[in-house]
């Protein structure tokens, strides 16, 4: 009956494609951050440092997966519905590591011992991973499908979820995360924490390349013609895109090369799922279309007059943000206030002269 | 089919009921925290806009003080919400599958319009001090507020919806809801009059925090300005908020007695129908629906009908009379709550609310008279008084939610046929475990951080620039991330 989707419909799809894409651009740094804090970090000032790049805008950046989630339950029910019960102990695990995350930034400070910031440096770097790690696994799963019946019920366990397709686009995640995550270090940190971090992502970088063209090249071989071609010449852009991330000694420009390549990625993942919301392994007749997991006309145009309305306003405010916050931290930043709670303790409004540190940042300018 | 061996070890307890508890248990686990993070975001703005208009140090110091624990509200309150947006699919796809062409509406716009900005700026408002102008950082702090009181706007027309719904119709082919008019459910009456008494309820909470941290201070005797101002402040706004949001229950309740009049019935136990209803005090017994049983009741005549109808004979519909007329109109099947949560979760909502007015106005007189910072049983009722406001937000919910059963949505869709088929009891169980360790461990650790900052208790203005107390050089500047 509905197979090919409507205006509006393949509107909401490349609108809730953005909002995952953005969402991965942006927490995509911050799991890498997240999985880097042992690694790159040697002593205590280090670690505060990789922790504070990512300590203003995190949280905003996680909106971008609640928004996406919510989204879609408003544009698509049967979708959320239907992955959000199949994948249950999947999703179950994401919200365990994504509450995991944020747990360790709060417990790490709270005691001055050794052994109790290691506990929670590891849980960061696990977590983070993990997380990373079940994205990959989750979108791989969504673009070849799922065991599902002619009612859109998924019948799948946790290890149905698990087939090496899946567990490469984990592992693609994983990878591009983490170097992401290094060049956003090396464009938010000085010293030491940069160059390590820089040396760090010369090493994962081709690691990622290979993982996502490989990861791309099974994608594209189990699909329709017309998606192969966007897979394929995404493949094409992607090895352009990773190249200069390799060689190059820009910071910025490395930066935007994996925000590239995640952008590419999604890109060909959202092209390989079109015009599916989720495909059925059981039989393709039973493939959740776009048009019928769809909610009605009436509920996309209210969605979409929102959308047009306050998706510009949300992009301008939290890019705002980032131009607030541009400055490179150093270890200087660090014998004054940086965390939340120290900030709202002291800061340079009172007392005068403000308070050793904040009111010698050299960085600021830069 | 899955291992059903739980079922050997939990007797008679249906996947239902199971995820009818795991929804249960996460939402009041969300109710702890969130209700205070909306009202102190706005309390917070206002002593930063007392600061920015006088310039007074105090006012920065109080700002300083109650950001602390608005930053560990809103991290838990973050958190918990996450998972509550995950257990629509997750437990109850078939109900995301029925109501999601309305349901999912307000849900996105609160993401799009309201968390997005409430996050953002906090983290402009936390980072900004000193780097933005002092009226742009004031301005995000509004910001901040505003955005916790939109999002509350859309969960509770949402929320609405399920209690009255309204601006829909049943698409027969697909068996689904759909939705007609946007305006008609941004602007049912039921989430006209549930936002501002949730909304008064959170400034309530907000308000009782603070009598109850200065009261703490107090009775450690660390009396400062800090305590003073904050007392002037918050005792008279929550005397004032607590009568509003009772006001507003009160109209709720009789718009509830049109929309639901099975849940009143049920929250008075009244089996029968009556004109002259009399309002019960107190009532144990085995609040037995079949036959009609309490085997204690106090009550006081002519009040319900009075509250529910304004006038001292009006009829009230009885448990019995509705249960009729609800069979005749859906079917088969029963339709009385649990008589004893819908009963007992209205008086305990209703007692801390007055609990809570008493509090705040006795606190009022009593700061008058200059007794306040003496006052040792005031300080500790006060303290106690913290509590109050958890309580009746949990058994607000509780009643809202359980005397609306058996409908998940009033009228149109039965709990029962909500869940998600898919989704083994064993399944349940685990998730349930797993919700229970990682929330409460993320409370805890909520809780004891207020409880730590406290302690700590406000700055002095005395040391500008300096951490205060004893224990802050240690501690203060590692205390990273609040959320």
């Amino acid at each position: 009956m509905h197979h090919s989707p409507d205006f509006l419909q393949a509107l909401w799809f490349i609108l809730l494609g953005i909002l995952w894409t953005g969402f991965f651009v942006l927490e995509g740094f911050d799991f890498g951050v997240g999985m880097l804090v042992r690694g790159l970090g040697r002593d205590q000032v280090q670690k505060r440092m990789i922790i504070h790049t990512i300590g203003p805008v995190w949280d905003g950046n996680e909106v971008w997966l609640i928004v996406a989630g919510a989204g879609t339950f408003a544009a698509f029910p049967q979708w959320y519905a239907s992955t959000f019960s199949g994948f249950y102990l999947a999703l179950f695990l994401v919200v365990v590591a994504i509450v995991a995350r944020g747990v360790s930034f709060e417990f790490w400070g709270k005691v001055d011992s050794p052994r109790w910031r290691a506990t929670w440096e590891w849980t960061l770097a696990i977590a983070s991973g993990a997380a990373a790690l079940l994205f990959g696994v989750a979108w791989a799963d969504f673009v070849q499908g799922v065991p599902m019946n002619a009612a859109y019920v998924v019948h799948a366990s946790l290890w149905d979820l698990l087939h090496p397709y899946a567990l490469l686009g984990g592992l693609t995640f994983v990878a591009l995360f983490l170097t992401h995550g290094a060049i956003f270090l090396t464009l938010r940190t000085k010293g030491q924490v940069a160059d390590r971090a820089r040396k760090l992502a010369r090493r994962t970088a081709p690691l990622a390349a290979l993982l996502t063209i490989a990861f791309l090249i099974w994608t594209c071989s189990d699909q329709s013609w017309g998606a192969a071609v966007v897979v394929l010449s995404a493949i094409a852009v992607a090895l352009v895109l990773l190249t200069p991330a390799l060689l190059s000694g820009g910071t910025g420009r490395a930066f935007a090369t994996s925000v590239g390549t995640i952008v590419v990625l999604m890109v060909a993942l959202l092209a390989a799922l079109y015009p599916n919301a989720l495909p059925s392994t059981t039989n393709h007749a039973f493939d959740l279309t776009l048009a019928a997991a769809s909610s009605t006309s009436y509920t996309l145009t209210v969605m979409t007059v929102v959308a047009i309305i306050f998706v510009p306003i949300v992009l301008l405010y939290q890019g705002w943000t980032y131009w607030v916050f541009r400055h490179r931290l150093g270890r200087d930043d660090f014998e004054g206030p940086f965390t939340p709670m120290a900030v709202l303790e002291r800061h340079p409004v009172f007392g005068a002269k403000g308070v050793a540190g904040t009111d010698e940042q050299p960085s600021s300018k830069v | 089919m899955r291992p059903t061996y739980l079922l050997i070890i939990l007797p008679g307890v249906s996947t239902l009921d199971l995820a009818r508890t795991q929804f249960a248990i996460t939402t009041l686990f969300h109710f702890i925290f969130v209700p205070m993070s909306i009202g102190l975001a706005a309390f917070v703005a206002l002593c930063q806009t007392l600061h920015y208009r006088t310039g007074r140090d105090v006012y920065l110091l109080m700002t300083r003080f109650w950001g602390k624990f608005l930053l560990i509200s809103v991290a838990v309150g973050v958190v918990t919400g996450i998972v509550m947006e995950f257990q629509f699919g997750m437990n109850w796809s078939q109900y995301s599958r029925y109501v999601g062409d309305i349901f999912g509406a307000p849900l996105a716009m609160e993401g799009l319009i309201a968390f997005f900005l409430e996050s953002t700026f906090l983290g402009l408002w936390i980072f900004g001090w000193g780097r933005l102008s002092p009226k742009l950082h004031l301005l995000t702090a509004w910001c901040v507020a505003v955005g916790t009181m939109i999002s509350a706007y859309f969960i509770l027309a949402a929320n609405s919806w399920m209690q009255h719904p309204v601006g829909y119709a049943i698409n027969h082919v697909s068996h689904r809801a759909e939705l007609k008019s946007i305006f008609a459910v941004l602007t049912n009456s039921t989430v006209l009059l549930a936002f501002p008494h949730t909304a008064f309820g959170a400034l309530t909470t907000a308000g009782m925090l603070i009598i109850g941290i200065c009261a703490f201070q107090l009775i450690r005797r660390r009396p400062s300005d800090v305590v003073t101002r904050s007392l002037r402040l918050a005792l008279p706004i929550t005397v004032v908020t607590a009568i509003v949001t009772l006001g507003f229950g009160h109209f709720q309740g009789q718009l509830m007695e049109k929309q639901q009049p099975m849940k009143m019935a049920a929250a008075e136990v009244l089996y029968n129908s009556t004109n002259s209803a009399s309002f019960s005090i107190f009532a144990y017994g085995p609040f037995q629906s079949h036959p009609a049983k309490l085997t204690h009741d106090l009550r006081i005549p002519d009040v319900l009908s009075l509250l529910a109808t304004d006038t001292l004979h009006g009829r009230v519909e009885g448990i019995r009379q509705i249960q009729a007329q609800e069979v005749k109109k859906y079917g088969p099947g029963n339709y009385i709550p649990n008589l004893a949560v819908t009963y007992w979760t209205f008086r305990l909502m209703i007692g801390a609310g007055i609990l809570m007015l008493l509090i705040a106005f006795i606190g009022v007189v009593q700061q008058r008279r200059g007794r306040i910072e003496r006052s040792r049983w005031f300080q500790r009722v006060a303290i106690v008084g913290i509590l109050l406001p958890i309580l009746a937000n949990w058994t607000g919910w509780m009643f809202t939610e359980m005397g609306r059963q058996p409908w998940v949505v009033y009228g149109l869709l039965k709990t029962s046929d909500a869940r998600s088929p898919n989704v083994a009891s064993w399944e349940v169980v685990l998730t349930l475990a797993g919700f229970i360790v990682v929330l409460g461990t993320v409370t805890a650790v909520g809780a004891w951080l207020m409880l730590k900052e406290a302690k700590h208790g406000p700055d002095d203005e005395s040391t500008p620039g300096a951490t205060s107390g004893p224990s802050a050089p240690a501690t203060a500047p590692d205390l990273v991330m609040a959320y």
